[in-house]
């Protein structure tokens, strides 16, 4: 288990001030004191506390709703039903569509999983929900609303769902067909397609073909804060709310098109947020604790109990793949195909695309053929999580892979790197690629003293695969004030779920040659600050890290106007670098005062020198200026960044295997990322670390367990087993840097890739360790003894 | 809404008068890691008592007591760490500290009770097979006087014990370890701690120049109640402690258990495991009982 | 209507007294009465640790806690660890080695990686692992985390 490589290792291709350095993140001491308040932390004056009704059965006609008896309850202040949800309706039976996330969903959808009115398609659908004077009141008043079902055979399976004979869960859905509408009501939401060159031709001129089906469990975030939220309907009509979520401005909107009003009326203030990975962008309480709110004329918190949020809100897709690929003798892959059928809950929206696009992203393949299914089944409706679609699909292709290296006589990474993918490589959608480093990669995870440790004992083996994620740009915003005393004020709109106030603070700092502690970054509310999409899609030090540098550069830009006015210069002689203005015209200076300056003068003379003085200034010596030179400086940046540098990362793995039990044990981990640039390089240590051990507990015992009857059996947190700490090893991690050459400072994105690897490079090193290959997620102990005995057979 | 009282009587009488006064609708509450959960547990789902009795106050609860001629006294309340942290206990009865040192994390064993874990009665419950090991007897105290029951007559089915609604578990009783005595407790479960058992093995034996003099196997999760195997531990007694042996033991485990298809284990894979743990946990009981060490867990 | 409980405790080295019904748990007490929300809840039913804090010097699980079972006992949470000087070493060691995230399971770690080092305060990778079984982290694979509490025992033992 020694190693001669430090554990932590930066393979750094460009040095900056700031950047790259590891300063104390800001928000730090509130988040160890207990200070930080988070989004169950709100107790404002009249608080309410409500709790959902949530339908036991997974497919089921509401025949009645009566919430007499629970009205009656004393301490109950308030109840609503799907029938309190207004009508939003654009034209007859279409509705709008909202963007949340990386997915966008009809707004009928949105509402009907908000409160269900005439028909519930998953377990745990809310009906209603009672705002009463304690949580206590609140659940005893829920559990006296009287509800009548027409029960319907639950559906729960994409291969299921997409039989012709399967019980139809939106009558309403019409199946789209390679982008048309085919009129046919079915629950295949979206079939679409990705082709590339001519596979069938390819197949056959390959000299070896593998073809396999793969099965993937829902699996969820597992984020460590339940979902919460408060409102307050004020008597001027504006609704606040407070929550913990990743996009403020998505669920702000998407609240106001649920209560159908301007969106400019609702104020949402992000608490801290425990925890998202891309569960946290859709409102699930928002509008309900509104709607019960302006009934009460209180106050009113919503905080799920996790039962509630394992069986009610987004998790990822339970998915069905198959994936075939062929190659040349020498290595070469010429031909993939993939068919990816993913669970997308109880409505349309799953994240197959993503999964299509990812699935032979890794690699330059001249033929491809990727068809993608978007299935209702009756689960809840998925939501993002960490690279959504991703992992399921490389899960898949990252086996097969392997299979091919094994059968072609090649060590598995090599032939991954004669296949990688770079610059000018086309996806299976068609578009090139940018600068990668996804070659940089799979050569930095070759030579790492890991993979090639002796690796001693039974039953253990070492796994490799490789991950690609496409990463985010969208919209974001930022404000910076300077103070008098040198120091910065940073306000922008990205929820800080690991460290971002500190990878955006130093992007500031770096710009304007201050140190990372004097910026005072803060996460703004709705109202104050510009319409920022969400922390997710690692977009928030790529995208809110460019807003924030062009605020910065704008900062830039107006002290040196002001310094060249306080010098009287003109300002094209100036310059600032390392938090130091200059000008270049010294000579120049004397005769070209003018004037204007004058009332300047006694503050210059004091500083001048004898002869010929340097005009040089800090930027705090400025900052102590600006009230006196004509006010605060503010700079602002707002962008919608387009040069989104595609994700890379590679895991080796050291696993142990019990045979008599199936257990496996994860020995010894190395995660190797491309971050383009690490700005804090401990959060993307992070961030890799993070990535890997979620895609651990997906490749070994996640999972939904349903019954026939679509009820999750392991909805708490002991029965859904994430890893704790006895789990898992130290994650050694590599950070590459192969700049983005669509970023100021190179900045790829880092919080999503690192989970994709881990599943597929478990299931090779399990391959390595007793032969056998598992084809569904999770590989827990029960599926490999059974694979084993299958083996025996 | 409806109300929970609280109570903390300081005597054993005092608690069973609460509880004959509340005619059923009364809970003992001891570690509370189940107790607790299961009144937060949405409504409909279980009847909610009127009254809990903390019985942490009642010294016949508390006590721990070992005498290498006596035996261990055990009373209901006493958390785990208690348990383990006396290294008198800790050598006489390894198939306890076992059990003791695996249910739940460092924080629930500050709280959670073997007595508590008796009472809870669910088929999985980490304690009973250890208890069962070690032979141990149930004092329980009603207002008709106290009566004592094998531990492995306890539970009658998930969460349903011999407990009458008046009746108190009071302590359990271990007898002293004969010479030779070993005994192991082990469980499978798919992370490494805070898990709930896919199967638990509980076993002791007694071993008298190398051949078993008496052995007990009992198993988790397996059945309705933890079992019992009465079988497998007979069919060691008289013969060498031997791999071969060992492995008949294994298989009358293997056997007699009656698991279902759960979220946790189907019924093939929980049955293999029942032959898989009952073998390692007996090699590892006779490891001790010839005065070896075995590895925590 | 049943009157509520009435409970003295010391929290955080201070008496403190309450109002609670009986079947509110410590972890509501702390939170919705005394405004004490360092503490988080989790998953309330004692599997995830985000609400650990220390009762009479054992680390429990406070949602597992009946508020009315605290009465006459000592309590910390996490707002207790640092003093007016200045932070407990393990929390500048959480700093330190960005062993936190999102930072809602910080605390719970916090106070138990306190007790652990309290009883051994030269605690090896696998003991911390095991100590801190009982207290999920979702964000960092507790690479961190482990690393600043070797770090803080490190620099605890130097400085005695």
């Amino acid at each position: 288990m020694t190693t001669t490589y430090e554990s932590n290792i930066v393979l750094s291709s460009k040095e900056y001030d700031v950047l790259g350095t590891r300063p104390i993140r800001h928000d730090g001491h509130d988040k160890v004191t207990g200070k930080a308040r988070y989004g169950a932390d709100v107790y404002p004056t009249g608080l309410l506390y409500a709790k959902w009704l949530r339908s036991p059965h997974a497919h089921a006609r509401i025949k009645s709703v009566d919430t007499t008896k629970a009205e009656a309850l004393s301490g109950v202040q308030g109840v609503v039903t799907g029938k309190d949800l207004p009508e939003t309706l654009v034209e007859p039976g279409v509705d709008r569509t909202v963007t949340l996330g990386e997915l966008s969903t009809d707004l009928k959808y949105l509402r009907e999983g908000i409160l269900a009115r005439d028909k519930v398609v998953f377990k745990g659908h809310p009906i209603a929900a009672v705002a009463a004077v304690s949580p206590h009141v609140a659940e005893e008043a829920v559990g006296l609303i009287e509800v009548e079902y027409e029960l319907l055979p639950p559906v729960l399976t994409a291969p299921e769902a997409m039989k012709d004979d399967a019980p139809i869960i939106h009558e309403d859905l019409e199946t789209e067909e390679l982008g048309e509408s085919t009129g046919k009501i079915s629950n295949v939401a979206q079939h679409f397609q990705h082709k590339l060159g001519d596979v069938a031709k390819a197949f056959e001129e390959a000299d070896i073909v593998i073809e396999r089906e793969f099965n993937t469990s829902t699996v969820h975030q597992g984020y460590i804060e339940p979902h919460t939220c408060t409102a307050d309907w004020n008597a001027d009509g504006r609704v606040y709310i407070w929550n913990s979520c990743q996009g403020p401005f998505n669920i702000r909107d998407a609240t106001a098109e649920v209560l159908d009003i301007p969106l400019g009326q609702v104020r949402l203030t992000p608490m801290e947020i425990g925890g998202g990975f891309g569960g946290k962008f859709e409102p699930y309480g928002e509008p309900v604790a509104a709607l019960l709110s302006k009934k009460t004329g209180h106050p009113v918190k919503m905080v799920m109990t996790r039962s509630e949020d394992l069986e009610c809100t987004g998790p990822t897709p339970g998915s069905f793949i198959r994936v075939k690929m062929g190659a040349t003798r020498d290595g070469k892959i010429v031909a993939a195909q993939a068919h990816l059928a993913y669970e997308a809950g109880a409505a349309p929206g799953s994240p197959v695309s993503a999964g299509a696009e990812a699935v032979f992203a890794p690699y330059d393949i001249p033929n491809m053929l990727v068809d993608g299914y978007d299935v209702v089944v009756n689960k809840p409706k998925t939501a993002a999580y960490r690279a959504p679609g991703a992992t399921n699909a490389e899960f898949a292709s990252e086996t097969v892979v392997d299979e091919l290296a094994e059968k072609l006589g090649i060590d598995p990474l090599e032939l991954r790197l004669k296949n990688a993918a770079k610059e000018g490589s086309r996806k299976a959608d068609g578009v090139r690629y940018a600068r990668i480093g996804c070659a940089e990669v799979i050569e930095a995870m070759m030579e790492h003293p890991h993979y090639t440790a002796p690796l001693a004992g039974p039953n253990r083996a070492r796994g490799v695969a490789v991950g690609y994620w496409m990463n985010a740009g969208l919209q974001s915003a930022a404000n910076i004030a300077v103070n008098n005393d040198g120091t910065i004020n940073l306000t922008e709109g990205s929820p800080d779920i690991g460290g971002t106030r500190a990878s955006l603070a130093m992007q500031a700092a770096e710009v304007l040659g201050i140190r990372a502690e004097d910026v005072h970054p803060a996460v703004a509310d709705t109202d104050s600050i510009g319409w920022t999409f969400g922390t997710g899609g690692s977009r928030t030090t790529f995208a809110t890290g460019w807003a924030v540098y062009e605020a910065a550069q704008d900062v830039k830009r107006q002290m040196i106007e002001r310094a060249a006015m306080i010098w009287g210069v003109d300002k094209d002689s100036l310059e600032m670098e390392r938090g130091v203005i200059r000008s270049e015209a010294r000579r120049q200076v004397t005769t070209q005062r003018t004037a204007g300056t004058d009332r300047y003068r006694s503050v210059l003379h004091h500083h001048e020198e004898p002869e010929e003085p340097e005009l040089s200034m800090t930027f705090k010596e400025l900052a102590e200026q600006l009230n006196a030179t004509g006010g605060p400086i503010m700079g602002r940046g707002s962008v919608d960044p387009k040069g989104v540098g595609a994700a890379f990362a590679g895991l080796i793995v050291d696993i142990k295997v019990d045979p008599d039990t199936g257990k496996i044990d994860i020995l010894r981990a190395t995660v190797v990322q491309d971050a383009g640039k690490a700005i804090h390089p401990s959060y993307v240590e992070g961030q890799m670390q993070g990535g890997t051990a979620q895609g651990i507990g997906w490749g070994l015992n996640e999972e939904y367990f349903m019954d026939k009857e679509g009820r999750m059996a392991n909805n708490t947190l002991l029965d859904y087993r994430m890893p704790i700490a006895m789990d898992l090893p130290m994650i050694d991690t590599v950070i590459v840097e192969v700049a983005n050459p669509g970023h100021p400072f190179g900045v790829r994105g880092v919080g999503e890739v690192s989970i994709v690897p881990p599943p597929a490079a478990i299931a090779n090193a399990l391959h390595r360790a007793l032969g056998i290959r598992i084809d569904r997620l999770p590989m827990n102990p029960g599926a490999v003894v059974k694979a084993l005995w299958e083996q025996s057979k | 809404m409806k109300w929970i009282d609280f109570a903390r009587p300081a005597t054993l009488n005092e608690a069973i008068g609460l509880l004959a006064d509340n005619g059923g609708k009364a809970r003992i509450l001891a570690g509370g890691t189940d107790l607790i959960v299961q009144l937060r547990a949405m409504p409909g789902r279980i009847n909610n008592p009127d009254l809990i009795v903390d019985g942490k106050s009642i010294s016949e609860l508390n006590e721990l007591s070992y005498s290498p001629e006596s035996g261990l006294t055990l009373g209901a309340a006493v958390p785990c760490y208690k348990i383990y942290q006396n290294s008198e206990v800790a050598k006489a009865y390894p198939g306890l500290i076992d059990a003791a040192s695996l249910i739940g994390g460092i924080q629930i064993q500050g709280r959670a009770s073997i007595g508590g874990n008796l009472c809870n009665a669910a088929p999985s419950a980490d304690a009973i097979p250890a208890l069962i090991a070690h032979s141990v007897t149930c004092k329980i105290v009603g207002p008709n006087g106290t009566r004592e029951v094998a531990v492995e007559d306890f539970c009658t089915g998930p969460s349903k014990t011999v407990l009458e609604p008046n009746e108190i578990l009071v302590s359990l009783h271990f007898p002293p370890p004969p010479p030779g005595f070993g005994a192991r407790y082990i469980r499978f479960i798919p992370r490494n701690e805070m898990d709930i058992a896919v199967v638990g093995a509980g076993v002791s034996v007694v071993l008298d120049n190398g051949s078993v003099k008496s052995a007990r196997v009992a198993l988790a999760a397996v059945a309705p109640t933890p079992l019992l195997v009465k079988e497998a531990g007979a069919a060691l007694v008289g013969k060498p402690a031997s791999d071969s042996t060992v492995s008949e033991a294994g298989e009358l485990a293997k056997a007699a258990a009656k698991p279902i298809n759960d979220m946790r284990g189907t019924i093939e894979y929980r049955k293999h495991l029942c032959d898989v743990l009952t073998r390692r946990a007996l090699d590892a009981a006779i490891t001790r009982a010839k005065g070896g060490a075995v590895d925590a867990h | 209507m049943p009157t509520k409980s009435h409970v003295q405790t010391r929290i955080n080295g201070e008496n403190i007294e309450f109002l609670c019904e009986p079947r509110q748990s410590l972890l509501e007490c702390l939170r919705d009465v005394l405004q004490l929300t360092g503490s988080k809840e989790g998953c309330n039913d004692g599997n995830c640790g985000a609400c650990t804090v220390n009762l009479d010097g054992r680390i429990v699980d406070s949602c597992l806690v009946l508020g009315v079972e605290a009465n006459g006992s000592e309590i910390t949470t996490i707002e207790g660890i640092a003093t007016p000087q200045g932070l407990h070493p393990l929390q500048t060691a959480f700093l330190e080695n960005a062993a936190l995230q999102c930072g809602i399971c910080t605390p719970g770690f916090l106070v138990a990686s306190k007790a652990l080092l309290e009883q051994n305060p030269n605690p090896t990778e696998q003991e911390v692992r095991f100590w801190l079984a009982g207290n999920l982290c979702r964000c960092t694979g507790y690479d961190k985390i482990v690393r600043a509490v070797l770090d803080a025992s490190k620099k605890m033992g130097a400085s005695v």
